[in-house]
């Protein structure tokens, strides 16, 4: 038992960060009562040349960023062991580096990862979820100055999954994070896209799209602390909804600290109702200290694939659901494109099409 | 040679306090290759016996038919109408946000051929008739009538038209909102459409303006939900004079 766990106080749901989520669903994952296991949960899916996967003790690879969200907590005080990825200084991966998930049993499980990027270094990774697990999961990126990251998360979970999760970067001096986030799977899935800065001339990217149907939560809380003078950051997420009461958030927190001069940022968050019965929440948060900027904007925008657009496209022979069909492939296409893969991006695009065919949306 | 045949068409709208009668009893026959225009005051019902016939969900057929080379038309779904020969263009063309136009025609090409177009031969096809209507290049990538303007929303209209090839088009106010030189490029999209493939016509207008351009047939005058009178091309020259007092005082 740990020390945390006998003071702790599970979320009611009237707390800020938890008041969307359906706190009955989580599995167990924030439940004093029930211990985590730990997990090395992600491996690399072939041996890849200047990256190194390797296991530590938790104590001896301690988290390099604070948090204070309780999932991740969790996850920390149960963690035996850590998953060390490192990409070799000065390297250039010239094919994305595929991890997948492992040893996830559908207990409550705790995994944490730390992804190092070496100086100079340039790499995209793509990480597969699948399968039904329930997972309290925490990814780190420490970019060192001048390394290039693109990071693909693609939650493409089984229909019971529960996934907390944290991914937060630290970007150093003339780094660049981009992040892609697709949740299409998985009946909660809450994830963090976090980033924060050590060093000037940084900047972070972050896409992301969500599609959710009958029943499933799909939440998103992203922050960006612009904590350092110069550096940048764009956030572009949409979302997609169809069928009965499934519902999506999306939590957008910039913060331009009092030191950020120079600070250069916009976030974006749209989201399509395809049916009735779905909700979509949108809340961008602008917090400024500063006037010294560059620019700060946000905007959010929730709209319905309405009758006049289907019937628009009906006279012109096209039948409603290669309609459908056709209105969210455009919509997705600006994000799904920057992963560069046609095989990733027809997977997807299969899926969604099979969920909406599902729902007879 | 085909033909559109409208018998006692009777359409209802639901409203707050129940349904509206709109249109009372429409007759109307157009063939292959004959341009009709149908003249009227605004609230007359002309565009809801547009998309009546299109099959907006809006609309409630009451009574009478809608053949097309003798198929009931109103049995169909919209697409199905469509691919029957049917085309509205539309006063007020829709946003499609996210749907750029190449991807839109190509897939409407694609419903209406039954195949989807060679890829080769399509690209020529769309230039030539994004040219011909002056429309820029850079108009393809766009989404489909998101923050169009008037002119370029009609245009739009035309190019489907021209590439849908239907046999009977419905051009409900193509005219509103035009400038001269616009009116002039559109007008002669839909003639170049109709010579080159024996196009009938319904040419829903207000104003004779549009009449210069695309010279009708027949023109019938449209109040109060049903056609009031007849005639060929000398009745529009006598609403230009004398408007529709006399049809709207009754």
């Amino acid at each position: 038992m740990s020390t945390l766990t006998s003071n702790y106080l599970a979320p009611t749901g009237r707390e800020e960060a938890w008041r969307f989520t359906p706190l009955a669903r989580v599995g167990g994952l924030l439940d004093a009562s029930t211990d985590l296991a730990s997990v090395n949960s992600i491996k690399l899916s072939k041996s890849y040349a200047d990256v190194k996967l390797s296991h530590k003790s938790a104590a001896d690879l301690p988290a390099i960023s604070a948090s204070d969200d309780l999932a991740t907590i969790r996850a920390r005080e149960f963690l035996k062991e850590v998953t060390h990825i490192e990409i070799a200084a000065n390297s250039s991966i010239s094919e994305p580096v595929v991890l997948e998930r492992t040893n996830l049993t559908g207990a409550a499980q705790a995994s944490r990862t730390l992804i190092s990027c070496g100086v100079n270094s340039h790499s995209t990774i793509i990480l597969q979820n699948t399968g039904d697990a329930i997972l309290a999961d925490e990814i780190e990126f420490d970019l060192a100055p001048g390394s290039n990251l693109t990071f693909i998360s693609l939650q493409e979970w089984g229909a019971k999954a529960v996934h907390l999760g944290r991914q937060h970067a630290v970007i150093s001096k003339d780094a660049t994070f981009n992040s892609i986030v697709v949740t299409v799977g998985g009946s909660l899935v809450r994830l963090l896209p976090t980033v924060e800065y050590s060093g000037p001339g940084s900047s972070a990217d972050l896409q992301g799209l969500y599609f959710a149907t009958d029943g499933q939560h799909l939440e998103h809380r992203l922050h960006v602390d612009h904590n350092v003078p110069n550096a940048k950051s764009r956030v572009n997420y949409k979302g997609a909804l169809a069928g009965d009461k499934a519902h999506t958030v999306w939590i957008g927190d910039v913060y331009i600290r009092a030191n950020a001069e120079g600070t250069d940022t916009y976030e974006l968050n749209r989201n399509l109702l395809l049916s009735d019965g779905a909700r979509a929440d949108s809340v961008p948060n602008l917090e400024i200290e500063t006037g010294e900027i560059v620019g700060a904007g946000h905007a959010s925008t929730t709209g319905r694939f309405d009758d006049e657009q289907l019937f628009y496209l009906s006279s012109r022979g096209i039948p409603a659901e290669v309609a459908r069909r056709l209105v969210i492939r455009g919509f997705f296409a600006e994000i799904i494109g920057k992963i560069k893969s046609e095989d990733i991006e027809n997977r997807l695009m299969e899926r969604i099409d099979s969920e909406l065919a599902k729902v007879g949306a | 040679m085909s033909t559109l045949d409208i018998k006692g068409l009777q359409v209802s709208v639901a409203t707050e306090n129940g349904f509206t009668e709109i249109l009372r009893g429409v007759d109307l026959t157009i063939k292959s290759g004959e341009t009709h225009a149908i003249m009227g005051p605004n609230g007359s019902g002309k565009s809801t016996l547009a998309y009546s016939i299109a099959g907006h969900p809006k609309y409630t057929i009451t009574g009478g038919s809608v053949t097309l080379d003798g198929v009931d038309v109103l049995a169909m779904s919209v697409d199905e109408r469509a691919k029957a020969g049917l085309f509205l263009a539309m006063q007020y063309p829709v946003e499609v946000p996210g749907v750029s136009v190449t991807n839109f025609l190509r897939t409407a090409a694609t419903a209406i051929r039954g195949e989807a177009p060679k890829v080769r031969t399509w690209v020529g096809e769309v230039k030539e008739a994004m040219a011909a209507l002056h429309m820029d290049t850079n108009f393809a990538e766009r989404s489909v009538n998101e923050g169009f303007s008037g002119g370029e929303k009609k245009r739009h209209e035309i190019l489907q038209l021209e590439l849908l090839k239907p046999k009977f088009a419905i051009l409900d106010e193509t005219d509103s909102g035009l400038d001269v030189d616009a009116l002039r490029i559109v007008s002669e999209g839909v003639n170049r459409v109709k010579a080159n493939s024996d196009l009938g016509i319904m040419l829903i207008t207000h104003y004779t303006r549009i009449l210069r351009y695309i010279k009708p047939d027949f023109v019938h005058v449209f109040a109060a939900g049903k056609i009031v009178e007849e005639g060929g091309p000398e009745l529009a020259d006598k609403l230009e004079e004398k408007g529709y007092a006399e049809y709207t005082t009754a």
